[in-house]
């Protein structure tokens, strides 16, 4: 018998129809296209039991009612909180991708104490207990030379029991150096002090307003509480109400408003005072209440001898029939409501701006009215005992601010803005600085400078829970539990027009060996000892955080939110023309710095809802939905006007070069009709150094470009620009 | 000179045919052994439970048969397999001497560690199933999808597909795809097959899909029930 070639191909044709009748293809095919469907990377959650937990989402000055899905003791889903009285059920993009801020590689996952040099990252893990000794021991010797006032702490906001409980451990250890991070929210409680002679902040009932003239302010960009602007937005179209957007460049909130006017930037405050000088010369405000009211006669002249429409008109750049027919519409609208505070309102911005705004809203008479601004009063629930300070305390605590608030510039609360020159001049100095819930490092403008004041001061502890610039630049990182997974209060969101209580209540368990920031402090106070340790009687943060809520404990926890019984108006006589209106006399923009001959160019940063530029830096699953005209690779884009474009010979998603007289970046172009020729827009958010390889390294960070300008009145940071050069590389 | 047919002669009597029908043979033999001995071997690990299970014993010793282990939760929602917490209720210490129930406290009650079951039945995640519509609405038995295994004093042995990782009762232990019972198979024709032949009691609002509608893509409407949409969307009940 010879085995030949057809002997082989007989036995491959017998098996291929044996094969044929045994499952094994079609089995096969089967299983590949249920692996196919079952790719390992695919997130699935785990079987198990649902549950959901109210809490409020921290993450961002919006304070939104959140519902958290859990499958067993995983969370796996935020979803906004229905019946909540700030979104209702809404969501934001960042609160949306929440847990991967949970979850994700950026936390740092316990005390870590700095092994190299700063910002190495080199670092030591260490125990809790080594941890609080280590910031006794610093605490307790820069006290005993005398120098408790060289101790400073930059934190949020200054409302809520943990900025609170930083505020009372500095005042029992002897300093006034109590710091947070700027924002409208200080310019509109300074406008509020200086017109209306009360301490509170600004409200809007922007959901009753039915024509909105908003002074460059991100409505659906990030202004205010976020996700209630979208909703208060969404309402007003279906109702047809009027939005009009005032601004150099078209961002989104402008491109769905009702009519977008470019302005030349900085104006904003002659623009208001020209509107009220038409409404005033037409007689369409309500003369019998307005014109006896304390300084409407100096207003009056003020506005009609010097913002004459030609001239605001001018200005501005705005043609004067659009002056006057947009004051005619906002007098003769029934609700009209005028806000302002740039983009997401990070910046304070010029107090005269803040003024002449709230001067126009006085003047078409809805301060506290249905639709108005409102007086919101600071929420009351905290009534701590006065603190029982020591002698050094006592003269620590009246040793001037480092920042020069309440010397230099009365009427301000903190300057975080000057903290840099202060102590890069030599003028100041600090021993230690602990920084809470912020990433000045990154968020203040000039980060080069403020980086280097940071290198003069000995001793930085940051209480953040993920590794951001600050963390990264510290001495010491001492974790925060991340918003959920743990308790704290969360004080009326900014823009509300009512006090509304919120509480961030632990939705699983730390996942990681931190601590809330509030025991921390306790847990230093306490070994601190004497009169600092008497001034925190309680165990832990959360016996402190239920002692002082009282009997709104029980309707926190059933509910998540209570009002807040000091929910009266703060009624005050308004004043048409404080004394630091007659800045005004004269309209003088802020200045921006540099010189026109060698930067030809004006640089403005834009905001958006998908790039967070506060404490919290964009997760991945927000980051991935920036579009490619504002980062593109590792490139942040530059909004150009194709006509400035040409001259510079900058061709679309070419590269360029931006120089100003803090900095310089490689950016992108992105030639785009929608902003003001001569004017260059970079988005906030990006070139962040630290967190994780999603968001590190993308993009250039704006602070980087500008450096602060000091507003002579507040003190706060004015800057809404500096000059730049572009150069095509 | 040769004809045609003489040729064919001498091929033949070259003895050629012999082996080409015979490697025939032994290709196709072969094969199906390949196929139908070899293949689930290849295509199956075999994992043994951590612990050994008595259903017997448990059944008897509890008052609601299967629902007193395997519950449905207050929002409907069913257990599955119980977590630690349900067996400790009982077995918080050893009750008697099978040293499979002493492993079981030693290992995981003492340790708080949940017990890593193998689930025979566990369907592919896109797979979203309601225990509570066929066991409450349409007061079906356990045993109908899950047979026997109330009656079984052992754990059976788990065999695992190593191409998709999913459990061998899925496809049914039978390779051919071919079964007796409706337990014997957990693929999507089987639900298909209840769903088209069996009159569906319950309220119409609560089904998505028509009454007579089954999840066939190539199942014809009847009457105007309900439009194309529905059941379009029908798909989306089951394929989450």
């Amino acid at each position: 018998m010879k085995i030949g070639r057809r002997s082989f191909l007989s036995f491959v044709i017998g098996g291929a129809a044996g094969t044929a009748i045994t499952p094994l293809p079609w089995k096969l095919m089967d299983d590949v296209s249920i692996w196919s469907q079952n790719w390992p990377w695919t997130p699935v959650p785990p079987d198990g039991e649902y549950s959901y937990v109210n809490s409020v989402c921290a993450l961002c000055p919006g304070g939104c009612g959140i519902t958290v899905r859990k499958v067993d003791d995983r969370a796996v889903k935020i979803e906004g909180m229905k019946g909540y009285p700030v979104n209702d059920g809404g969501i934001c993009v960042l609160g949306l991708s929440g847990l991967q801020l949970l979850y994700g590689p950026t936390r740092v996952k316990s005390p870590l104490k700095r092994a190299g040099e700063r910002g190495e990252g080199k670092w030591e893990k260490i125990s809790w207990d080594e941890a609080i000794f280590e910031v006794t021991k610093k605490l307790s010797d820069i006290r005993s030379n005398g120098e408790s006032h060289a101790v400073g702490s930059i934190v949020s906001s200054d409302s809520g029991t943990v900025p609170n409980l930083f505020k009372r451990f500095l005042t029992a250890y002897g300093s006034p150096n109590f710091m947070t991070m700027p924002s409208i929210q200080d310019s509109y409680e300074m406008t509020m002090q200086l017109m209306q002679g009360v301490s509170a902040k600004a409200g809007f009932d922007a959901e009753n307003a039915d024509f909105i003239l908003s002074f460059g302010s991100g409505i659906i960009d990030g202004w205010g509480s976020p996700v209630r602007m979208f909703k208060a937005n969404s309402a007003w179209k279906a109702n047809g109400k009027k939005v009009i957007q005032i601004e150099p460049r078209l961002s989104n909130t402008a491109a769905k408003s009702d009519k977008w006017i470019p302005i030349k930037p900085g104006t904003e405050a002659a623009l208001a005072l020209g509107l009220a000088n038409v409404i005033i010369k037409e007689s369409l405000y309500n003369k019998e209440k307005i014109d006896s009211q304390s300084g409407f006669d100096a207003f009056k002249k003020l506005v009609l001898n010097e913002y004459s429409t030609d001239k605001v008109s001018n200005i501005t750049g705005i043609n004067s029939t659009a002056i006057v027919s947009l004051a005619k519409t906002f007098a003769r609208a029934s609700k009209p409501l005028a806000i302002c505070g740039r983009g997401q309102g990070s910046i304070p911005g010029s107090l005269n701006e803040f003024m002449a705004v709230h001067a126009l809203n006085a003047l078409v008479g809805n301060i506290n009215k249905k639709g108005g601004v409102w007086a919101v009063p600071e929420t009351d629930y905290i009534k701590w005992s006065k603190v029982e300070m020591d002698e050094t305390a006592t003269n620590g605590v009246q040793k001037e601010r480092i920042d020069g608030a309440g010397s230099e510039y009365p009427h301000a609360k903190s300057l975080l803005n000057r903290l840099a020159e202060v102590i890069n001049s030599g003028d100041g100095a600090l021993e230690a600085l602990f920084v809470a819930g912020a990433n000045p490092l990154y968020s203040m403008p000039d980060s080069k400078a403020i980086k280097k004041a940071f290198g003069n001061i000995a001793f930085v502890v940051s209480f953040s829970s993920y590794m951001d610039e600050t963390a990264s630049n510290a001495d010491l990182i001492l974790p925060n539990h991340v918003y959920l997974e743990r308790y704290e209060d969360v004080p009326t969101p900014a823009g509300l027009q009512k006090n509304v209580i919120g509480l961030t209540r632990p939705v699983v368990k730390p996942q990681f060996n931190t601590k809330n920031v509030g025991d921390t402090i306790i847990l230093i106070a306490k070994a601190l000892g004497g009169r600092i340790a008497d001034a925190f009687p309680w165990n832990s943060y959360e016996a402190c955080l239920e002692e002082t809520l009282g009997a709104k404990w029980g309707e926190l926890v059933e509910n998540g939110f209570c009002s807040d019984s000091n929910s009266k108006v703060a009624t005050g006589k308004f004043d048409f023309y404080p004394k630091a209106m007659e800045s005004l006399s004269d309209f003088s923009p802020v200045n921006v710095e540099g010189s026109m001959a060698s930067y030809p160019l004006v640089l403005i940063p834009y905001d958006s809802i998908r790039l967070s530029n506060g404490y919290i830096g964009d997760p991945p699953f927000v980051i991935k939905t920036v579009e490619d005209t504002v980062l593109k690779g590792k490139y942040a884009c530059v909004d150009v006007n194709p006509k400035t474009g040409k001259e510079i010979g900058l061709t679309e998603g070419g590269y360029a070069s931006i120089h100003t007289p803090r900095g310089r970046a490689v950016v992108k172009v992105h030639l785009y009709e929608g902003i003001m020729p001569g004017i260059v827009a970079l988005p906030r958010g990006l070139g962040h150094t630290a967190y994780d390889k999603y968001l590190a390294g993308k993009g250039c960070n704006f602070n980087e470009l500008i450096g602060p300008v000091e507003d002579p009145v507040s003190g706060f940071d004015a800057a809404w620009g500096i000059r730049a050069r572009l150069t095509k590389v | 000179m040769s004809t045609q047919d003489d040729k064919a002669k001498e091929v033949s009597a070259d003895g050629a045919t012999g082996p080409i029908i015979l490697f025939f043979i032994l290709g196709l033999a072969a094969s199906l052994v390949l196929g139908w001995v070899i293949f689930p071997k290849l295509l199956y690990s075999q994992k043994k439970q951590p612990i050994d299970f008595n259903h017997v014993l448990h059944v008897e010793a509890v008052e609601d048969g299967c629902e007193s282990c395997h519950f449905f939760r207050e929002d409907g929602s069913f257990s599955g397999i119980p977590k630690l917490a349900q067996c400790v209720d009982c077995h918080e210490e050893a009750q008697g001497e099978d040293p499979n129930e002493i492993k079981f406290v030693e290992e995981y009650v003492a340790n708080g560690r949940e017990v890593p079951w193998l689930v025979y039945a566990r369907q592919p995640d896109c797979v979203f199933f309601s225990h509570a519509a066929h066991v409450k609405k349409a007061e079906m038995d356990c045993g109908t999808c899950h047979g026997h295994i109330g009656e079984s004093k052992h754990s059976r042995v788990y065999e695992k597909n190593r191409i998709t990782g999913y459990s061998r009762d899925i496809w049914g232990k039978n390779i051919s795809g071919l079964r007796k019972y409706t337990w014997e198979r957990m693929k999507m024709d089987d639900c298909a097959e209840c769903h088209a032949t069996k009159e569906i009691k319950t309220d119409v609002e609560t089904l998505p899909w028509p009454l007579n509608w089954a999840p066939l893509p190539y199942e014809k409407q009847t009457g105007n029930q309900a439009s194309v949409k529905t059941v379009k969307e029908a798909c989306f009940v089951c394929h989450k």
